[in-house]
């Protein structure tokens, strides 16, 4: 697989990242150097092998169905650019 | 039945498919401890994970993992002992971690399927693709100003199950009747609260139309419908929509769509431009979720009776229609309520079909008209069973037990107290009816004449006034008998 300049600009935005011309350059050659390097793992035969999902033993842990019904509405607004009566505000998101 | 639309050249036939979201009927949310309480005030109940501040872990809830099993089990699903949790990014100011957790190649529960019943008496099935479970997003607020949206994350987090139908559904009646089903079952379970106003229960509608029997066409999905009407009326505008661009010539592009409910019609949400890419991947903080056979049959022990096991216990023990005993177990409440009033009293079980009448129409119009709830009706299951067997034992006409009914409804008393006290008691001494009709007769000769001439219809008018005379309470079918008796005998 190659990263050309079409991949690069998508990948871009959809991680809503501007790159400059320059900027694109430099992370195409990046990005295919290290493709290039993990591609070297299709040298290994994996016929028969199951996918490796997690490397660890360990189980999911699981929590009670328990609420704490602490308030932290404060705490969580304090950050916001803009906010209202409670609310995150922010730019319009619909036409 | 035909479920084909007429088309200016030929007929045309809908494919629906539906995915279903139902908040899990938990106190706390999927992964985190946040309350999931609903209308409380904006931000109240949202943790660091739920804002998705740098270095939160998402630790999951057992008891949402338990209650996607038990709605796997009811739909006679295939419980997955192994699932993965996914992460399928997007950007979208509610959704403050940019990507949802939810499970897309492993989901927690695979292929099932459920039954829905025609008045005809026949039934169809529909099959289900998946049951997967996932977070849900915040909600924003895009009307209350007008170049900001507000956004409120107390649902961010709140454990979602998504039922994913094939497209098995070819009207809008059956995709109403599917996802009633769907309600029915989860309320049965305990697992969701299947109100659909407030958003536990909403539903993505993908639709396509085809010539009959032909492939399947290009689908649209119509996104987040909250009620069996608006799924209905967008189904039909989508339709009409995709007919008429069809029969131009035209083609239907594959889109998402927004249903406007004041307007009634469907519009594009996005453009093409920015179609889904969601980058699913394996979620790095959660570990795969295993579910020993030991804990599935644990879960599948603690099922209660389910609507369809339910509906064919009252098609055999009472003698049912289908049909009525579909209507009856569509909502638990009514089935208990049927229930409690047919064990009230060890005769009713004679006079079920009676007993499901005076249930689904004379007290159910009576609720809707007082904007009242089974759960808090006026008249217990006791007091309708004592109603009932008033009019079995003919000591009551039914007309009369209507009066007694709204009665009962608006006093709370007893059918009994009632009728006694108004002395409603049905006539049903010979001698009393016939002397009635003796005197309807000698009163209107020239009718009688024109009954004996054969003006059968009258014979209503005899009835209708010896019921007046009698206030209503002589033995319909008495009555009717002595009236014909005498009649004849002056012929």
């Amino acid at each position: 697989m190659k990263i050309d300049k079409n991949t690069i600009n998508k990948i871009a935005r959809l991680s809503r990242i501007k790159l400059d011309d320059k900027e694109s350059e430099d992370y195409i050659k990046d990005l295919n150097s290290i493709l290039d390097w993990v591609e070297q793992l299709n040298e290994v035969n994996t016929e028969n092998v199951e996918p490796l999902s997690n490397i660890s033993s360990s189980i999911l842990p699981k929590r009670e169905d328990v609420s704490n019904d602490t308030n932290s509405s404060e705490e969580i607004l304090e950050n916001a650019p803009d906010k209202l009566e409670g609310f995150f505000a922010v730019p319009k998101v619909v036409e | 039945m035909n479920n084909l639309i007429k088309g200016e050249k030929h007929d045309w036939e809908m494919v629906i498919g539906l995915e279903i979201h139902a908040q899990v009927k938990s106190n706390s949310k999927l992964f985190s401890s946040s309350s999931t309480k609903f209308g409380s005030s904006p931000n109240s109940q949202v943790s660091l994970v739920d804002a998705a501040m740098p270095g939160m872990l998402p630790v999951i809830n057992k008891y949402c993992v338990e209650q996607a099993v038990k709605t796997g089990v009811g739909l006679n699903a295939k419980i997955n002992n192994y699932s993965v949790f996914d992460r399928k990014n997007y950007f979208y100011a509610d959704l403050p971690q940019g990507y949802q957790i939810s499970q897309y190649k492993y989901p927690i529960v695979g292929e099932g399927k459920v039954t829905i019943d025609f008045k005809d008496g026949t039934s169809k099935d529909i099959r289900i693709v998946r049951l997967h479970l996932e977070q849900d997003a915040g909600k924003s607020l895009h009307d209350q100003n007008p170049s900001k949206t507000y956004v409120d994350l107390n649902r961010s987090g709140v454990a979602l199950m998504e039922i994913v139908s094939e497209p098995d559904i070819r009207t809008p009646d059956e995709a109403g009747m599917y996802i009633s089903k769907i309600r029915s079952i989860l309320m049965y379970l305990d697992t969701c609260d299947g109100n659909m106003q407030e958003g536990s229960l909403r539903a993505d509608v993908n639709i396509s139309v085809r010539k009959p029997g032909d492939e399947y066409g290009t689908r649209c999905e119509i996104k987040n419908l909250n009620s069996i009407k608006f799924i209905k009326q967008a189904i039909n505008y989508e339709a009409k929509r995709q007919i008429e661009i069809l029969e131009s010539g035209g083609s239907i592009e594959q889109n998402t769509m927004l249903f406007n409910t004041s307007t009634g019609k469907t519009r594009p949400m996005r453009n093409k431009e920015e179609a889904h890419d969601y980058r699913y991947f394996p979620d790095p903080d959660l570990l795969p979720l295993e579910i020993s056979k030991v804990e599935i049959g644990k879960i599948k022990s603690s099922i209660p009776e389910l609507p369809d096991e339910l509906k064919n216990k009252f098609i055999e023990t009472y003698k049912l229609s289908n049909y009525d005993a579909s209507v009856l177990t569509a909502e638990k409440k009514t089935s208990d309520y049927f229930n409690e009033t047919i064990n009230s009293d060890p005769e009713l079980k004679n006079y079920a079909k009676i007993v499901v009448n005076w249930i689904t129409s004379e007290l159910f119009s009576l609720l809707n008209k007082n904007n009242q709830d089974l759960n808090n009706s006026p008249v217990s299951p006791e007091n309708l069973g004592q109603l009932i067997k008033l009019i079995s034992t003919n000591e009551i006409s039914g007309k009369i037990a209507k009066d007694v009914l709204e009665d009962m409804f608006s006093s709370g008393k007893t059918a009994r107290q009632i009728v006694d006290e108004k002395g409603l008691q049905q006539v049903t001494d010979q001698g009393e009816i016939a002397k009635v009709i003796d005197e309807v007769i000698a009163e209107n000769p020239k009718m009688v004449e024109q009954y004996l001439a054969g003006k059968d219809k009258l014979l209503g008018f005899f009835v209708g006034q010896a019921m007046k005379l009698t206030k209503g309470k002589a033995n319909p079918k008495m009555l009717n008998d002595i009236l014909k008796q005498k009649l004849n005998k002056k012929n």
